[in-house]
Order: C-alpha cells, then structure tokens, then sequence
C-alpha cells in the first residue's frame, strides 16, 4: 500500500509500527506516558509495547492493577495534570469497566468546564474479529464511542497508517479512541518507520494515496477535519470500509475488476471526525455506494455513513445505498465466526445489488 | 494472532497482579526511589511505636475533641489511643474555620431560598455538613488539589472559588462555573465516585513531574459501593500516592440507609483492606476535624501513602429540593442530628474558651452575610448564554459537521429574529 520511492523498506507489522509510534512519542514528548494492564515487562498481550518499559522506565510504561475504570479515571486525573496518557484497554469486550469514566469525563470534560480542561489522551482498544478468539475477545465497539460527542474515533488499516494515526492521537489536544484491528496486527507491509517518522515530525505524513485527496496526507490534518483516502481508484461504485474490513473491501474489488466493475475502496480512516467530503466527491463521479464494516449492522457506523452518503448524494445516486456489515447477533464463536464477518463473496453479492441495470 | 498469545491472554494479567509490588520491577524502581508501598505503612506504624494493623485500623472510638454540647470531652492529649494522638488546633486555625463554617451555612440557607426563588434549578444542600466542607480543605496548600462532588459546594468555596461560580452547575447556564487549573479544585462531579479516580490521576501525575502535591478526594457513603471507589483506593494504595480519601458518611444515598450500602463494622474499617489508614471522626465536630485532617495530610505529604476518613454526619435537608425526605426517615431522626449541629456546637465551645467574643460572632455574621449577597445578587442577574457556545467546546477545533450544525443553528435563530 506504500507507495515505495527511494526509502529502503523492509517487510513491518503493524504491532512493530504501533509500537514505535509509542516509542517515537515517549522520546518526543516527556509527557507522554503508556500504561495499563500488561503493558510492561510482557509488552501487552499483542506486544504493542514490547520493550518501552524497558527502554524508558517505570515512570513512562508500567503496569496497572487490573481495572479499566481505575486505568480511564486516573487518565483523566494525568490529563488534568498537564500529561498525555496513551492507555490501553487489552481488549474491546474488556473496555466495558471504564465506559463511564470515557463517557462521562473524558469526552465530556473540556465541554463541562468551557474550554478549560482538555482531554489529551489516547485509549488504544485491540478490536473486531478475524483471530479466532473466544467470547468477549472480538467485539466491534466502534459505534458506542463514535455516538459519543467528544470523542474521536480513529482506526488504521495499513502498517504506515497505524504509525502515523496513532502519532497524530497522541499529540491531539483532544481524547482519541483508538482502535486497533486484531487481525491486523501482524500483517506486515513494506514500510521504512525511520522515514515515516522523519517525514511526521517535519510536519507532513504523506501516505501512499495517489489521488492527494484532502486530508489523506496530513494526519494531524486528518483528526482535526476527518482524513479518509482512496485505497483503490475506481469509477462503477464506491465502497467505504475502514480497519478491520478493509482487506476483504480490497480483495473484492480485485475480484470486481475480472468482471469488469471498477470499484473505487475508501479507507475512512477516522470515524469522527468522518470525512464526508472525500466519500461524497468519490460517491458523485461513481453513482453508488457500498459501506462495508464488520460491526452488527443496527445502529452501526455503516449504517451512519449509508445515511450521510444517501443525504447528500441523492441526485448522483443509481441504486441504493448499501451495507455489508456483521449479523445483530452476539459475537459467535471462532469455529463460526466466518459466517459472520463480511467476505468477498457476500460484498461482491451486494456490489450486484447496487442496480447495474438501469 | 498465535495460540500462546491467546492462552496468555487473562491468565497472564492474573498472574502479573498477583506478584508483588505489580509495576514494571515493582515500585521500588520507580525515580521517585520508593519503598514498597507495605513499607511505607510500617514506617509509619513505627514511627507510632504501634503495628502497621493498629496503624490501619480506625481507633476504637469514634475520634471527637468537642462534643454536642461544646464542650471538650477529652482534654487534648490525654489517654489518646496509641498513634491516633490528636492535638487541639491552634487558636487562630479554629477560628478561620469557624468563620467559613459560618459563611458555609448562611451560603446552604441562601441556596435553599434561590432554588425556592426559581433563580437555581436544583441545589443538593450540605446543610448539617458544614463542618466536614470546612475541614476538607483547611490544610490544604495552594499547589494542592481537592476533587469535590455535588454536594461539596460549599467545600469548593471554603477552597477559594467565588459562590457564583461553585454555583452555576445548578443555575443550569453551563455545566461548570470555574476553571479548575486556577483554584485546584476539580469539577463538582455528579457520576458518583468517579472523582475519585481524577484525584488519584493527579496525584500520580504531580509525583511523576516532581511536584508536592497532596490530593483530597470527597465522596459520600452510598459512592463506598461503587467499583470505582475500589479502584481509585487500589490505585492510591498500589502507587502509595498522596491522597487523602474523604468520606462524608450522611447515613443516607438519597433514602437507602448506610446499611444497605455496606456490613463493614465502619467504612472507615475498608482502609486496611487496600493497605492504608483509615480513621473515623465525627464530622460534626469541627475540631476534631481539623485535628485528623491535619495529621492525614501532613502523614501523606510525608509518604506515608494515601489515607481514609470517615467522618458520621448528617445531611440534614432532603437529598435536593426534588426529593421528599418524609418518605424514608422520621422527624424525630433529623431533630435528633438537629442537636448535633456542627455550627452551634463550634460557636459554644469557642465562646465558652472566651476567643469568639460579641464583636468576633458579629463581624463573622456580617461576613456570611456579605457573601451571600454577593451570590444573591449574581445569581439573581440575568445571563446573557450564546447558544452557539454550544459548539465551541466539543474539540480544540470544531469538526465539519459541528461547523454544519452550527451553521443551522444560527440559521433558525436568525429566522426566530426576523
């Protein structure tokens, strides 16, 4: 997905990409610090933080008791006192605990003191499915904090994307939720993080997107006025996805392509802020649009996406708007999960609902 | 993601928590040299020549100097408990308490009449509390912090913020009235307990930037149930942080009595359970207040960890103006506490030991009186709100869509104009 120029890049999963925008943010910013549970000596269960404990001490990593709401609740107390915290919840079933500390303090806190206080911080979240887990270890929890104004809602679908995201996350003034695709975690592509560092902290982080579209280049950018991108370029139909479901988006419009449907993929990138202008842009040369996520479909983000595209492209539209998203069931269990999450055959089956014939 | 990754993946949290000290190389490694925090507590049981259990555990008896009468009931230092030794304030102290103490009540009866006036949407009154809101803060530094709840507004005054501004949450024209950088005082917290975690943060924050700060966090005997008031101890004990956990122990969460919160012999007793110190007070009894607050922020700015109180009083209006106190307790309980009253009581005993003279209670009414004025008169003026505030403060910068919606907005006021 990189656009490779002269950088020598070498094959980097996006757990080792995350964990050096932790590393590259502790060493920028003394006021950053990363905790939560098992974070330190173990390197977190996904090894995001593998090493930092080590390399900038105790002080900077450590480890918690085991207590979402006591890990969000002393945050905010970090941030009222002048820090920014990164913290981790392990997992997005597990996050619940502290969902009144995010609701009602972290998102709301610079609103309730006008200005006052803000909120800089970050709460990285390992999320949705595609590893197998038992119960409770894959939930799409994106829609509760994306409903919940304040907050933003961010999440990486490529190695440098992950980097350059959580960088920006981390130096947002304001409270960014953070989440990781599991599955992704280890998919690696061919990314110099040295460059990619050079190039965030020289204020740009251009990403491979070949159209320039706003927003797309600047990750800071991208958090202050949304910053989706176009993964693949196409002029039949537009497919929005973001994280976790973007792989499947883009092998399908492979697929697309031997049929001869040129499918346009945007990456999203931030959920809030989401960046309607790029997707309405893409949506109007196209005709159609097809939002695919791997959340339970009822008030999910998809179907908040669906409803912005089919308000505001209505005239350009051929078909309607729509979704491909998980069951309104209970997460299954692993030996059943791949019926449950969106696959190419299932989004090629809604790309021919998108009323071709007309 | 790879089978032991996924084996590991509660199994090793466990076993992580479960070893000693729980930070990276335990807190022994921490910049700020620490001892364990178990240490710290038996340092400072040693220090009291008593065991680090005894140094736990709440005293046997409830700690009260004077009592209901006003009169001292136990000369200061005399056959005290071994290291829960509390000596009569200084002269000047009891009588700059006494002051906010008297400013604090007048300031509960003015707020009760706003709200009656329609001038305050709602006000959770502290009257009966008065001396607990004084105490909170009286030892406290300028750089230190206090996290109050709703009920604390006079706490948060008696700390340095203008009446108007404690009050604006229940005025209803923004959610806060004051910045809580410029006073040290948290935000009036309604999700109970939450505040507690803030106070915990901030300390751990000030530690970690070299600061001297001490923390006290309020909350009241129903919030003792919540989980977060579990995390917010564990954190404080774990990081052996400088906070001091004050629990106004009003005997009721709305109408459910103490008993239905909790069978600890005191919620004070929860203490050593987390490894800390706990001691419980009457909390009607301002000078035994100002004596444990004393000794719990001056224990805890020394690092001896973090520290609970319990102080037994009694929230003697109904939980708001909206709630109907007849429904769950007797007449005859609140006349009982009516006896009790923390503000009488302080101004007997001082005038018995001839400091609180005609002229002094005189200049000390006016004083209250000055004050709530002041807060009549603000509360009474007219706001001028800008509806468009409602968007400026979501994020640093508002997103497209709140610039949208904003816009809208300002289009249908606009329209109401013309």
């Amino acid at each position: 997905m990189m656009s490779t120029t002269a950088e020598t890049t070498t094959p980097v999963t996006m757990a080792t990409a995350l964990n050096a925008a932790l590393a590259d943010a502790l060493t920028a910013d003394p006021g950053v610090l990363v905790f939560g549970e098992d974070v330190g000596i173990l390197g977190g269960v996904f090894r995001v933080t593998d090493g930092l404990a080590e390399r900038f001490g105790a002080d900077r990593c450590f480890d918690t008791p085991l207590a979402e709401s006591g890990i969000a609740g002393t945050a905010v107390g970090m941030a009222i006192g002048g820090l920014r915290p990164v913290i981790e919840m392990q997992f997005d079933a597990f996050a619940y605990p502290a969902f009144q500390q995010v609701v009602s303090h972290i998102a709301k806190m610079r609103n309730r003191t006008r200005g006052a206080l803000a909120m800089s911080m970050v709460i990285r979240i390992p999320y949705a499915g595609g590893i197998g887990g038992v119960e409770h270890h894959s939930d799409s929890s994106e829609a509760y904090y994306a409903h919940t104004p304040g907050l933003k809602v961010v999440t990486p679908a490529t190695v440098a994307d992950a980097y350059l995201l959580l960088r920006a996350a981390i130096d947002s003034d304001d409270p960014v939720v953070f989440l990781e695709p599991k599955k992704l975690y280890f998919a690696k592509d061919q990314v110099d993080l040295a460059a990619l560092r050079a190039r965030y902290e020289a204020g740009a982080g251009a990403t491979s997107t070949s159209d320039g579209s706003e927003g797309g280049g600047d990750p800071r950018a991208a958090l202050e006025a949304g910053g989706a991108t176009i993964a693949r370029s196409g002029t039949d139909a537009t497919l929005v996805a973001y994280g976790p479901s973007l792989p499947a988006v883009l092998a399908a419009a492979a697929a697309a392509e031997a049929d001869g449907r040129s499918l346009e993929v945007i990456d999203a990138r931030t959920i809030v802020p989401f960046d309607d202008a790029a997707v309405v842009a893409s949506v109007r040369r196209t005709g159609r649009a097809l939002v695919v996520s791997e959340e339970s479909g009822f008030g999910s983000v998809a179907g908040e996406i669906a409803a912005r595209i089919q308000e505001r492209c209505f005239h350009s539209l051929r078909g309607p708007v729509l979704r491909v998203t998980g069951f309104d069931i209970p997460y299954p269990p692993p030996k059943l999960e791949q019926h449950f999450l969106p696959g190419v055959d299932r989004i090629l089956d809604a790309v021919d609902d998108l009323q071709w014939e007309d | 993601m790879s089978d032991d990754v996924r084996d590991r993946v509660r199994h090793g949290t466990d076993e992580t928590a479960g070893s000693a000290g729980g930070a990276v190389g335990g807190p022994d490694e921490t910049a700020a040299g620490a001892e364990q925090p178990t240490n710290r507590v038996r340092a400072a049981a040693r220090s009291f020549g008593i065991t680090p259990e005894d140094y736990m555990l709440p005293a046997r008896h409830l700690i009260r100097i004077v009592g209901p009468d006003g009169r001292v009931c136990r000369s200061a230092g005399e056959d005290p408990e071994p290291g829960h030794d509390y000596p009569l304030p200084a002269d000047e102290d009891l009588l700059a308490a006494y002051r906010r103490l008297v400013t604090g009540r007048r300031l509960n009866e003015q707020n009760s009449a706003l709200v009656r006036q329609g001038r305050m949407a709602v006000y959770p009154s502290s009257y009966g509390q008065e001396a607990c809101q004084v105490a909170a803060s009286a030892h406290l530094e300028p750089q230190d912090w206090l996290f109050p709840t709703y009920r604390d507004a006079v706490a948060v005054i008696s700390r340095g913020v203008p009446p108007e501004e404690a009050m604006t949450l229940f005025r209803g024209d923004w959610h806060s009235g004051y910045d809580p950088r410029e006073y040290r005082v948290g935000i009036e917290s309604t999700p109970l307990t939450t505040q507690l975690l803030h106070g915990v943060g901030l300390a751990h924050a000030a530690r970690l930037r070299g600061e001297d700060t001490v923390v006290v966090a309020l909350c009241g005997d129903g919030a003792t149930s919540e989980g977060d008031f579990h995390e917010a101890l564990n954190f404080a004990a774990v990081f052996h942080l400088p906070v001091v956990f004050f629990v106004q122990n009003n005997q009721y969460a709305i109408s459910v009595p103490l008993e239905r919160q909790t069978a600890a012999p005191s919620l004070a007793h929860k203490a050593v359970g987390y490894g800390m110190a706990g001691e419980r007070v009457d909390g009607n009894d301002l000078v035994a207040l100002l004596a444990v607050f004393e000794r719990a922020v001056r224990l805890t700015r020394e690092g001896s960890g973090p520290l609970l109180i319990e102080a037994l009083t009694y929230r003697i209006e109904a939980h708001t103006n909206a709630d109907d106190a007849t429904r769950y307790r007797t007449d005859e309980e609140a006349e009982h506490w009516r006896t009790l009253d923390p503000v009488t009581r302080m101004r007997t005993y001082l005038s018995d030991r001839g400091l609180l003279t005609d002229d002094l209670q005189a200049e000390v009414q006016a004083a209250a009186e000055q004050a709530a004025a002041e807060l009549r008169e603000g509360m009474n003026a007219e706001q001028e709100l800008d509806p468009q505030e409602l968007f400026a403060h979501v994020f640093t910068v508002p997103t497209p869509q709140l610039v949208e919606q904003s816009a809208q907005l300002a289009d249908e006021l606009a329209r109401e104009e013309a």
